[in-house]
């Protein structure tokens, strides 16, 4: 395992020198241009955009998750709580690709037809919701990675709630509070940590998600990948390898990319130690697992 | 979600047949036995070893390191088996830097999944082994292992089904091509690269043609997680 570790990590940073030595500021320029003795090559708008599109995904799938894990803890009658919880496991198990293909061909027309035209119509002045909604923009994709991390938050955060012991529920409903207030005061605050754990793991997973990004975000490069407004076209790191790699010419290019999948590694490595060390110190109060 | 692929039945009865997406599912089964080969005698390996051994320093590093390599993005991965595998020892785009690729994903999750289901093999099982004077790693071998079968087998086939859908390592390991296996050194055609990039032709044909691939591929996925589904209800009905 450790071996794998340091393979990976090393020959991702010994491609790097190639690119450091053109590039000091790959980190924050925003051209990308592969033309031959014109390189120039910078990360920033996909970093924004990765960045972008994974918070989208938090707004939208993690209030989703949640109120599934709650309902199928809390509330659900037995006979749901199986059914359910299994479609959810499923979900999980479907291929990128083909949330991808389903994003391209169906999902993208319903979110131009049914929320952003009549978002640009009524609300275009405000900055973030300006430009003509295409359908394959920012906005497209954050919402499919939110459902994508849904299976994962949601799995969590019911192991995390059904490892609530039971005496604070009976200590809360035996002073007088309503099953709402049980819930949002009591069990969301015990569970805290490990709630947010699995979130920061739903944003890892958000963050590192290739297929149905590259396939649904449009695909700009350069300045105008940079997000200003929700409905644009613009790209992730992980879309950006996704799509240019092959097509790189010259050893500068695919160091430019290497780079960036150096950035996007990075990255991932700190959303996941820091969601790790979150549910792993929950797991020393509890005592229980978590898969 | 499930709907929309179905609608595409039609077409993809017909497309199988020659020029169709026959290669794409002979490369994915390929890289299914393949990266089985590579990763589940390995991953087990580790997992036993997190399990059984694992009571020091190292392993605990390990095992946080096994967690994250968990969540890897799947395209970090393929780059670094381009750089180590593709540039450095083959040279080219080849079947079995897929399966590499792909194997470096499903270590990880094995390793895991065999290391929860013996540490649910009750301990007295491997104390009485132990008392009859067996040595330790026969007892892991000979007793604790078939206690911890079905778990195994569970695991392992979810994790398989997990690689059978990764498309992005694919990309810049066996590259895709058309035709029928050539080779364990030459490019491979596989059924997520064959959707990926017929969902971008503007042809309708091969737009029809990259649905029935999914079709194909969700059922190869879904029959996998139902097999898994039963057996762990078989399970617990013991």
């Amino acid at each position: 395992m450790i071996i794998l570790l340091i393979t990976g990590y090393t020959l991702t940073t010994g491609s790097v020198p190639v690119l450091q030595r053109f590039g000091s500021n790959f980190f924050f320029g925003t051209a990308w241009n592969p033309v031959e003795g014109r390189e120039l090559f910078g990360a920033l708008p996909y970093v924004m955009g990765t960045l972008v599109t994974s918070g989208i995904a938090l707004l939208i799938g993690v209030p989703l998750s949640l109120g599934i894990a709650i309902f199928l803890v809390e509330m659900a009658p037995r006979a749901l709580r199986v059914p359910v919880g299994y479609l959810v496991e499923l979900l999980a198990a479907v291929p990128s690709v083909i949330y991808g293909l389903w994003g391209l061909f169906i999902f993208r027309y319903w979110m131009l037809h049914y929320i952003e035209t009549p978002i640009s119509t009524y609300l275009g002045w405000i900055p973030i919701f300006s430009g003509t909604p295409f359908g394959l923009d920012i906005f497209t994709a954050g919402t499919i990675l939110a459902i994508m991390i849904i299976p994962t938050v949601a799995s969590i955060s019911k192991e995390v709630i059904s490892a609530v012991p039971n005496s604070i529920r009976e200590g809360a409903y035996s002073i007088g509070a309503t099953k709402w207030e049980v819930i949002r005061y009591w069990i969301l605050s015990y569970g805290r940590s490990g709630i947010f754990g699995a979130v920061i793991l739903g944003l890892g997973r958000a963050v590192g998600e290739t297929m149905a990004v590259s396939m649904l975000i449009g695909n700009a490069t350069g300045p105008a990948a940079i997000p200003t407004s929700l409905f644009k076209p613009s790209q992730t790191m992980a879309s950006l390898i996704a799509n240019g790699f092959l097509e790189a010419t010259g050893s500068l290019e695919v160091a430019a990319y290497i780079g960036v999948g150096l950035i996007l590694l990075l990255l991932s490595l700190l959303i996941n130690v820091v969601a790790h060390v979150m549910v792993s110190r929950l797991l020393k109060v509890k005592g229980g697992a978590i898969e | 979600m499930r709907g929309a692929p179905q609608i595409s039945l039609n077409f993809l009865t017909q497309s199988t047949s020659g020029g169709g997406i026959g290669p794409a599912i002979q490369g994915t089964l390929i890289l299914i036995g393949l990266t089985s080969l590579i990763g589940i005698p390995l991953g087990i390996l580790s997992g036993v070893y997190l399990a059984e051994f694992g009571n020091n320093k190292y392993a605990a590093t390990m095992r946080t390191v096994n967690d994250i390599l968990t969540e890897f993005p799947s395209i970090v991965v393929g780059i670094t088996v381009y750089g180590v595998i593709v540039i450095a020892l083959i040279g080219e785009y080849s079947a079995i830097a897929g399966a590499i690729a792909l194997s470096f994903i499903l270590i990880p999750i094995v390793a895991r999944t065999t290391e929860e289901s013996l540490k649910l093999v009750p301990n007295n099982v491997r104390e009485a082994s132990l008392a009859l004077g067996v040595h330790k790693w026969r007892t892991t071998l000979s007793v604790v292992l078939p206690a911890a079968k079905s778990g195994l087998v569970t695991g392992t086939l979810l994790a398989v089904a997990r690689i059978a859908g990764e498309t992005a390592p694919l990309i810049m390991t066996i590259l895709g091509n058309r035709y029928f296996f050539q080779g364990l050194t030459q490019p491979m055609a596989a059924l997520p690269l064959e959707i990926w990039r017929d969902s971008l032709q503007p042809q309708v044909s091969l737009q029809a043609q990259g649905w029935g691939a999914a079709l194909i591929l969700i059922l190869i996925v879904l029959s996998l997680n139902i097999a898994v589904r039963i057996a762990s209800i078989g399970r617990l009905k013991k």
